[in-house]
């Protein structure tokens, strides 16, 4: 077999974790440098990047249900927040102004915050399952709306609209790292932790769609009548998804504002669901990388975006102007989402994928 | 009593916008099989462009040429942006529609500014006094528009021969295809009716308070009522519309007395309550086909 590295024997090395060798070469440098990043750049730019990494873990999340599994959910803002809330509340002072319960150890209340986020999604299942396509999208976005209700009324534990609540403490074995230790800044720290999650959680979810259950849901995504006939359980298999990117939503949410310590009930409305929805759909539905590419692309535009005025004078990066960074900003978000999906329907990972294919096949690539 | 009477005219009022909203949902939805989330920027563009138009012309010349225009930039956005997108799965298109919502929003929002804008609507808050009840007029307003509007939409699907067409259309694509319909025609004449619909819903939002920067979440409130008459009922969509504008009402005028655990403002997302309880019951809505099952 030698000399034609890409000819499988078998059925485990064609759907292998990392299949080729030039994956397993490419991912291991991309993780080293990524690991070697907060030692290059200044600490901004650090906070943003972790920001982008927890929201690649949400992204990761709901392509899971609405990539994978074809259920189109708008509801995800509400998942987070059950999720930031939760790990708020864990870790919060016990003797504070909001609801608390001294928890700090991030291992335990990032567990609890995606269990009872993955628990509120199964809560939702028997209503998902019975609807599809368009009435689930409509359903879900109900959800938020409801939620944002319930998160502006229960004052004890969000601290109410405009004033909100500190976010979860992240704190391992016994070391705050919110506040810069002997060794490294408080963002070097933050970033590397997210870091470390992102690529533990996005494993986690390459593995799962690539076994059995992951098989379900394509098969559920592409025809679930089909796929019932076939013997796979439609209901069980879409209510399963749910769960499991609630979890991913939960984990995500505690995390979300840990970097700036912060967040309100105002945070978690319609916006929110279509930020990730863009990053799925940004991205490349279906695909874990492509998820991870959305949410960084997402999370970095605000700050592509705030680079303009010195660009084109005519945008004022004042609130004021006749044109404002933050009205351009909005419109990039909708035209982005417009463009990709009629020219690029794959995505920012079917843009790499043609760069690939088009390397692996030259000089002959035409 | 007269409180009842009250709130009931003027969930009556509200609802009857809400029915205007969702019957452009439906009439999307039935011939090209997607929502369109757009509805609530085309339904803010046409409060605006009222607002702009009315010191000039007059209000009742500037609501018909609102309704023209956005129903032309509608048709334009079908045109441009929808037209490619034909045979993808609709979850994709519907996304498509949020993109351009956004997009034609913030380009509105730059016309409102941080001020409240008037409509220059003739109605005020004045009232009037109905057997012994006082009511808005506008809202008595809003109530005869739309049943003006419904009976004159159901005698063009009924008896004129594009009404057929989109009827045909509606039924089954590719067969009205065979029959020499003319199918790309009904998708853009029906978003062009969806956005004059929008615009006119518009300005009856607008009427009293003024046109803000938040006035499209209220076109969000026709979502629910879409889904709980079923999405591809045109009957439905007005019931949907209708009830969710009492309820709404009656939730606001009473919940406070029986259940204040709720909190206040739970009117505002009452109709998702609603919607979610139906739909337990019922997952095709009140009056939505049932899908059949065909392998």
């Amino acid at each position: 077999m030698r000399g034609r590295p890409e000819l499988y024997t078998s059925y485990a090395q064609d759907s292998a974790f990392l299949n080729t060798r030039p994956k397993r070469v490419g991912t291991g440098a991309l993780v080293l440098f990524a690991a070697l990043v907060p030692f290059l750049v200044t600490d901004d730019l650090l906070v943003l990047l972790a920001t982008g990494f927890v929201a690649a873990i949400g992204a990761i999340g709901l392509n899971i249900v609405t990539g994978y599994a074809g259920q189109v959910s708008l509801g995800h803002a509400f998942f987070l927040a059950i999720g930031a809330y939760t790990g708020a509340a864990l870790s919060g002072d016990p003797d504070g102004r909001v609801l608390g319960f001294g928890v700090t150890s991030l291992p335990v209340w990032l567990l609890a915050s995606g269990l009872v986020a993955g628990l509120a999604g199964l809560l939702v299942a028997p209503l998902a399952v019975r609807l599809r396509g368009l009435y689930l999208a409509i359903v879900t976005l109900g959800l938020v709306f409801l939620g944002e209700h319930v998160f502006r009324e229960w004052t004890s534990l969000t601290g109410g609209p405009g004033i909100g609540r500190p976010a979860a403490v992240p704190e391992l074995f016994g070391v705050r790292l919110d506040r810069a230790s002997a060794l490294f800044t408080a963002p070097q720290q933050l970033y590397l932790l997210m870091l470390v999650l992102l690529v533990l959680f996005g494993v986690l979810a390459r593995n799962l769609v690539r076994s059995r259950v992951g098989r379900a849901f394509a098969a559920v995504r592409d025809r679930d009548l089909a796929a019932a006939v076939i013997g796979v359980d439609p209901t069980r298999y879409k209510a399963l998804a749910f769960a499991v990117s609630s979890f991913y939503a939960g984990v995500a949410g505690s995390l979300l504002f840990v970097v700036n310590g912060f967040f309100d009930p105002g945070s978690f409305g319609l916006l929110l669901s279509v930020q990730y929805i863009a990053m799925v759909l940004i991205g490349g539905a279906g695909t874990i990388s492509g998820a991870v590419m959305g949410a960084l692309f997402i999370t970095l535009l605000p700050r592509i975006t705030r680079e303009l005025p010195g660009v084109l004078p005519f945008i004022s990066a004042e609130p004021t102007g006749a044109v404002t960074v933050f009205q351009v900003e909005a419109v990039l978000y909708g035209l982005l989402i417009v463009v990709f999906l009629i020219v690029e329907p794959r995505g920012l990972f079917g843009i790499w994928v043609r760069v690939r294919n088009y390397w692996r096949t030259w000089p002959f690539s035409y | 009593m007269s409180e009842f009477l009250q709130s009931l005219v003027r969930g009556l009022g509200t609802g009857s916008v809400y029915a205007l909203l969702a019957l452009g949902f439906v009439i999307i939805h039935k011939s090209t099989r997607v929502i369109s989330f757009a509805q609530p920027a085309f339904m803010l563009a046409g409060a605006v462009l009222v607002a702009h138009l009315a010191p000039d012309v007059g209000f009742f010349l500037a609501v018909p040429v609102a309704a023209v225009v956005i129903a032309a930039l509608a048709l334009g956005v079908e045109r441009t942006v929808l037209r490619p997108m034909i045979g993808r799965p609709a979850f994709v298109v519907a996304i498509i529609t949020i993109g351009v919502d956004v997009v034609v929003r913030v380009v509105t929002n730059a016309f409102i500014g941080l001020d409240v804008l008037p409509v220059g609507d003739p109605w005020g808050l004045a009232t009037v006094s109905l057997l012994g009840v006082e009511v808005q007029q506008r809202y008595l307003v809003m109530l005869a528009t739309t049943v003006v509007v419904v009976v004159g939409l159901f005698a063009f699907f009924r008896f004129s021969r594009t009404g057929l067409a989109m009827r045909a259309v509606a039924h089954d694509q590719e067969v009205a295809l065979a029959q020499g319909i003319r199918v790309g025609s009904v998708f853009a004449l029906s978003w062009a009716l969806a956005g004059g619909l929008a615009a006119l819903a518009g300005v009856f939002v607008a009427t009293g308070a003024g046109v803000d920067q938040q006035l499209w979440v209220v076109a969000l409130k026709a979502l629910p009522a879409v889904i709980l008459g079923g999405l591809d009922s045109l009957g439905g969509a007005v019931v949907g519309g209708l009830a969710v504008g009492v309820v709404e009402s009656l939730v606001g005028t009473y919940q406070g007395d029986v259940a204040p655990w709720l909190g206040p403002n739970f009117a505002l997302v009452a109709p998702y309550a609603l919607m979610l309880v139906v739909l337990l019951v019922r997952p095709h809505g009140l009056f939505g086909a049932r899908e059949v099952e065909r392998l």
